[in-house]
């Protein structure tokens, strides 16, 4: 709006009118936005693209290759086939739906405590938190696996080690996410609240966790997806389990089943729904205002 | 409105943040049914002493009783009193019939909904019941906050500035709803504003507060009329304020010695203790007279003015007069088109009647309270 005002202006000006070349500068910066956004775009769809399109691909030889030889359903119709995909498959989405309830709950937790009680030592608290996310995920990884070996741990490796350690690096985002929420807060609509006969658990029912919700529910999803795809802390701390990207790592070294393109693909579509959706329901409630 | 079972009495609150007293010893009542207002500049301890009322601070010391209940420590949803606050706080996640239902349904009355529509038919807002706050103009808003309040029939209503965010005529408008309402239904109104205007149109009690403390409490034509500080004085309107030795008191009389000439206050009107003190008269209480014409208006007269400014303002003129000692006078006439204006430059006598004029301490400072342009939105 502000650009085509000021052009409106300057060309209605008669002393400053130069026609000569304006409409190729007047078109560029028109398009400029969009042409650089269909770009990025390009720019990201592409390599998704090419696992959609691998995914009907039928490789001549065991493991899938970047060359498209023959269009086939037969990967979509026998995900469960190659060995071992669907139950690290399984075990990807126990662990993350574990350590994303987890780490929702506890930081919410810790949000509220963080941004509603001055207590001692809460500006110290407020930096340690941040740490998880500034550590380097080998250095995290390797100093766990040290610590559940030390602690006696080193026989149980696996869902629960793997689920302690997700949940503490996802705590820091769930944190922050959340108290960003909660900073924002006018804690004068819950003493409206109190005012009007609600008691505590009533205004945090019906007023504080509603206005928090957003909040919680980004971190949740945040947590989700940093959990689902980690890699390295989960290869120090998995034993002999195996996660879907422990798994994909190791179809790499050996050969590649087409039918991980097939996940890849529906996991991207998964994603594509809830944003949406997503989207969606905002517009809606917008709408209405 | 006669039973007196729930009248509101705050006694010897005091609040103190850190070392900054915010509210100091405040002692009111104010009786049931009736419309009180709380009058004073920003900052000087309104918000936080509805506050605790409210329940929503604790108070350092003092107490706060509801008729014979003391609920000093009661916590908010366990007091009969409700808040419409200074920024509204509606809920922005629920529509306007939940926000205006909130404290019926949490109290769990059964036809909250039938008393929901009632209220928000009162408050004019019917086709709005579905929007959420933030759909509605400031002036809409404001009328949920009132509502969502009222439903609850409180034994107190607290107001802080309720009418601070609207336009003038919105304003107007609202104050006289406000009122219809405030009639109809017998509550206990705490009004907080800082617009004497809107005080004194409306309540039919006054407190005037600066700096933590009452100054003055009482009904609107007495505090304007008879004020007993010179904050209050300035604060509520203007006054002239002129510094006099009191030299003696005549019958029902104050004599006070103004730069040598004698004039007369009403004994009763008298609220200096020591022997120099403030002489307080309105600006519309004075009457200009040309240079030694006949006096008409009043007894009191002080001669050797000049007018040095003069304001045509409509409904009335407002002149200075520079007096011989040097310091100008606000004098307003009614435009009654019963005589000519004067002009810049005319000698003057002003009089008034000793029943109009009042005295106040000479140790306070006569300009505490003045409105200054910024102050005044
Ligand atoms: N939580 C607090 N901590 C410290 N000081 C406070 C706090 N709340 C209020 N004060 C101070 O107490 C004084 C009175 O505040 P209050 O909000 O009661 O003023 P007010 O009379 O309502 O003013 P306004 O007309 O601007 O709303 C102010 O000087 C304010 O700075
Ligand atoms: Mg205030």
């Amino acid at each position: 709006m502000a650009t085509v005002a000021t052009r409106e202006r300057v060309s209605s000006d008669p002393g400053r009118a130069k026609p000569s070349k304006r409409p190729v500068g007047r078109w560029l910066s028109d398009h400029l936005v969009l042409l650089v956004g269909i770009l990025v775009l390009v720019y990201i769809f592409v390599p998704i693209g090419y696992i959609f399109a691998l995914s009907f691909n039928q490789p001549s030889g065991r493991s899938a290759t970047a060359q498209f030889e023959s269009f086939t359903w037969s990967n979509w119709t026998s995900i469960c086939e190659p060995e071992g995909l669907c139950d690290s498959l399984q075990l990807s989405f126990e662990v993350s739906i574990t350590a994303t309830l987890l780490a929702t709950l506890l930081g919410t937790l810790m949000a509220f405590a963080l941004v509603r009680h001055s207590f001692r030592g809460r500006s110290t608290s407020n930096l340690v938190i941040f740490l998880p996310m500034a550590t380097p995920e080998v250095v995290m990884g390797s100093s766990l696996l040290a610590m559940f070996v030390s602690v006696g741990l080193d026989s149980v490796l696996g869902f629960v080690t793997i689920v302690i350690a997700h949940v503490l690096f996802c705590l820091s985002f769930v944190v922050v996410t959340v108290k960003a929420r909660l900073v924002g807060m006018d804690s004068r609509l819950e003493q409206a609240a109190m005012d009007l006969y609600a008691n505590e658990w009533q205004t945090f029912r019906l007023v504080t966790l509603p206005l928090a919700m957003p909040g919680i529910v980004a971190a949740a999803m945040l947590s989700f997806s940093l959990s689902f795809d980690d890699f390295i802390v989960t290869n120090f701390t998995s034993g002999q389990s195996v996660t879907f990207p422990l798994y994909v790592y190791g179809s790499k070294l050996r050969d590649f089943p087409a039918q991980l393109f097939v996940v890849g693909t529906l996991m991207f579509l998964v994603s594509f729904v809830f944003v949406i959706a997503a989207e969606l329901w905002r517009r809606r409630r917008s709408a209405i205002r | 409105m006669a039973d007196t079972g729930r009248d509101l009495r705050v006694e010897g609150l005091t609040k103190r943040f850190g070392d900054f007293l915010a509210v100091d010893d405040l002692t009111l009542t104010v009786p049931q049914g009736s419309f009180f207002a709380l009058l004073g500049p920003s900052g000087c301890g309104k918000t936080t002493t509805l506050r605790m009322v409210a329940g929503l601070d604790d108070p350092t010391a003092g107490r706060v009783l509801i008729g014979d209940e003391d609920v000093t420590y009661l916590r908010p949803y366990k007091r009969p009193v409700n808040t419409v606050f200074q920024s509204y706080a509606l809920f922005p996640h629920l529509t306007i019939f939940e926000n205006v239902a909130f404290g019926l349904r949490r109290r769990g009355v059964k036809d909250y909904k039938q008393k929901t529509l009632d209220m928000i038919d009162l408050v004019q807002l019917g086709p709005y019941a579905a929007r959420k706050p933030a759909q509605l103009s400031g002036g809409q808003q404001q009328r949920v906050a009132l509502g969502r309040a009222l439903i609850n029939e409180p034994a107190v209503l607290l107001l802080d500035e309720p009418l601070g965010a609207l336009d003038l005529k919105l304003r107007r408008q609202m104050q006289i709803e406000l009122k219809r309402i405030q009639t109809e239904i017998a509550v206990t109104f705490v009004h907080v504003t800082h617009d004497q205007e809107e005080a004194m149109t409306m309540a039919d009690t006054i407190a005037v507060m600066n700096h933590g403390v009452i100054e003055q409490m009482g009904a609107p034509g007495d505090l304007y009329e008879n004020p007993e500080t010179t904050f209050v004085a300035n604060f509520l309107g203007q006054s002239n304020l002129i510094r006099v030795d009191v030299i003696d008191t005549v019958d029902q009389d104050v004599v006070v010695d103004c730069y040598g000439q004698k004039v007369g206050v009403v004994a009763s009107r008298s609220h200096a203790g020591g022997r120099n003190a403030w002489l307080g008269v309105r600006p519309e209480k004075v009457f200009a007279e040309a240079a030694g014409a006949d006096h008409r208006v009043g007894s009191n007269i002080l001669t050797g003015g000049r007018v040095t400014d003069v304001s045509f303002v409509g409904v009335s003129t407002q002149y200075l007069v520079a007096m011989p000692w040097g310091q100008e006078l606000m004098v307003f006439e009614q435009n009654t088109g019963q005589r000519p204006l004067f002009r810049n430059g005319d000698q003057l006598d002003i009089t008034w009647s000793p029943a109009h004029a009042f005295l106040l301490d000479a140790d306070q400072d006569a300009r505490a309270g003045v409105m200054t342009p910024e102050d005044d939105e």
